[in-house]
């Protein structure tokens, strides 16, 4: 009713905010949208340093999944995902909890825990690199305390060093994680916490019970921002690792990268950058689309 | 006890997060000497500029060497018309998304909304392409600008649209009563309550296109690239000597600018963060 007057009323208006927006739509349908099914053609075409009409059908795909390097990307992303996702949630979970206890110093905190979330990814992986060189970092660090037989060289070992970058990226983002929970504990009414206190309810058990269910939503929103930033990862890695030794700590986006941009195999970089597209609408989309429903 | 506990666990993680921003600092005013001498978490002994100096205008980066400092300035242009404008045209999104709504306002919400998920590998190849074709590829004005303007704007949009929808109705409708129009109502009766939202859309802006590295890498070459690609080159520039001063002392110049704004103004970082995140 109210929408259908202010419609009449309108008119010329109504016609300028429309105006006013479209430059964007149209920016959106044209940069996002049918740039998406630009990439879905060139990597149906023998497209490599320029882009081609030739039609080959799936043979990307099939040198895609043929290649080794592909392979090491999606089981990186795998590992270093899940830890990545699992851990960052735990620490930012726990830091929120800890912070939340009418703490002395708290702004002081979370500006600590949050600063690394300012900082670029790239400035990051030169950080890491550092401290997690062998000869001068943690090991040598260690090392000089007495133990010298202390190992701890993973930055150089291709079996090792993809776990190197799960401890930069968590580094950077668990303070984001915090912040995203202690959100949501502070949304959480103190009513529902002080009616399980009175029905005598210890703390660990009102965490268990009570905090925790209703924090569902926070997790929800903090699975899907950080397993969002897992799988678009990159400046980390290049500068951490450059995506080596090798190829041992390549990821999808490294690899798009490498066979788009250096490689001229833009058909292989245009199919590896849909299966990103797929794999972070498998992960990512049901979760928006539920808890925009659960809004709505 | 438990508190003590409490603030131990606290304090632990403190040291965790400080302890690589420590080193670096410590490192960028160390010589290389003192470096292999006293190991990585000493002190100084006296603070040494040259790392600061040469990583600032000496060091070997591609084919220049300038240092750091032409691509710090090249982040900064970057960054003042690529805020300013994507900031603008959210605002005035997010004004015709909450108050100006017509049939099919919800698909925009949602197709935008969708725009801030999807990996950015999705679109680079055709943008590229259509950058070869306006003949401004590998340049970073108009080249890199545009793109960073284009793929915030879903981002800035949102950020107005959810602060929007919380200005009543009837401040509108009471204006357009008086007469005024769709400019005017934005001007004296959106801006002048749009002080917070401002500055977290500008602010998350500013960070994430000065942090960016993607876009940066594969729309620049050479003289026009951001600092955060000429940080990267630098690192991997291979001497014969790794200077991890220099590093050191680049990496933190390429930060100092997000870190300032983040002690100045973090709470509307924060608010970017946690606001634009939950409410999206």
């Amino acid at each position: 009713m109210a929408r259908t007057v202010m419609q009449r009323m309108g008119g010329k208006d109504q016609i300028l905010a429309g105006l006013m927006l479209s430059p964007t739509v149209l920016a959106a349908v044209f940069f996002i949208y049918a740039f998406i099914l630009w990439t879905i053609w060139l990597s149906l075409t023998r497209s490599t340093i320029l882009p081609s009409n030739h039609f080959v059908g799936l043979a990307n795909y099939q040198d895609l999944f043929g290649s080794s390097r592909w392979w090491r990307s999606l089981s990186n992303l795998g590992i270093f995902g899940g830890l990545y996702v699992l851990i960052s949630m735990a620490i930012g979970l726990i830091l929120a909890i800890f912070l939340d206890q009418r703490i002395r110093g708290e702004r002081l905190f979370q500006v600590v825990f949050l600063y690394p979330m300012a900082i670029s990814a790239v400035v990051t992986g030169v950080a890491w690199r550092w401290l997690l060189d062998p000869n001068f970092g943690v090991q040598a660090i260690i090392r000089s305390l007495g133990f010298s037989h202390f190992h701890f060289a993973w930055i150089d070992d291709p079996d090792l060093a993809i776990y190197t970058v799960v401890i930069a990226a968590v580094w950077q983002t668990s303070g984001f994680m915090m912040a995203i929970f202690l959100a949501g504990l502070r949304g959480i009414s103190p009513d529902i916490v002080k009616a399980a206190r009175i029905d005598g309810a210890g703390t660990m058990r009102i965490y268990r019970r009570v905090i925790l269910p209703n924090l569902a939503p926070t997790f929800f929103v903090a699975f899907i921002l950080s397993a969002g930033l897992a799988i678009k990862a990159f400046g980390l890695i290049i500068a951490l690792t450059g995506g080596g030794p090798g190829y041992s700590t390549n990821v999808p986006t490294i690899f798009m990268y490498v066979f788009s941009f250096e490689r001229g195999e833009m058909g292989v970089g245009a199919a590896s950058a849909l299966i990103m597209l797929a794999i972070m609408m498998i992960v990512v989309v049901p979760f928006v689309i539920l808890d925009a429903r659960r809004k709505a | 006890m438990r508190r003590l506990s409490i603030y131990l666990i606290l304090g632990t993680a403190a040291l965790f997060f400080l302890l690589p921003l420590y080193i670096m600092l410590v490192t960028s005013f160390k010589t290389m000497p003192e470096i292999y001498n006293d190991g990585i978490l000493a002190l100084p002994h006296h603070l040494d500029l040259y790392a600061w100096h040469h990583a600032w205008s000496g060091a070997t980066i591609g084919a220049s060497d300038q240092g750091i400092h032409p691509f710090f300035f090249n982040s900064f242009e970057l960054v003042i018309p690529a805020v300013i404008i994507s900031t603008a045209i959210g605002a005035i999104n997010g004004y015709v998304l909450t108050h100006w709504r017509f049939r099919g306002a919800n698909i925009i919400f949602y197709l935008l909304l969708l725009g801030t998920v999807f990996p950015f590998q999705i679109i680079l190849l055709p943008m590229a392409w259509v950058q070869g074709q306006l003949h401004i590829a590998g340049t970073l004005i108009p080249g890199l600008v545009m793109v960073h303007i284009i793929y915030g704007l879903a981002f800035t949009t949102l950020f107005f649209r959810n602060y929007y929808v919380s200005i009543p109705h009837d401040l509108v409708r009471a204006a357009r009563v008086d007469g005024a129009g769709f400019f005017r109502i934005f001007w004296r009766v959106m801006l002048p309550l749009s002080t917070p939202i401002i500055m977290v859309t500008a602010i998350w802006q500013f960070t994430m296109i000065w942090n960016n590295f993607l876009f940066g890498v594969v729309f620049t070459n050479s003289d026009q690239q951001p600092v955060t690609v000429a940080i990267n080159d630098l690192v991997d520039t291979v001497t014969s000597v790794h200077m991890w001063n220099v590093d050191m002392a680049a990496a933190l110049i390429a930060a100092i600018p997000t870190l300032v704004v983040y002690l100045l103004a973090g709470k509307y970082f924060v608010r970017g963060l946690t606001g634009g995140a939950v409410k999206g």
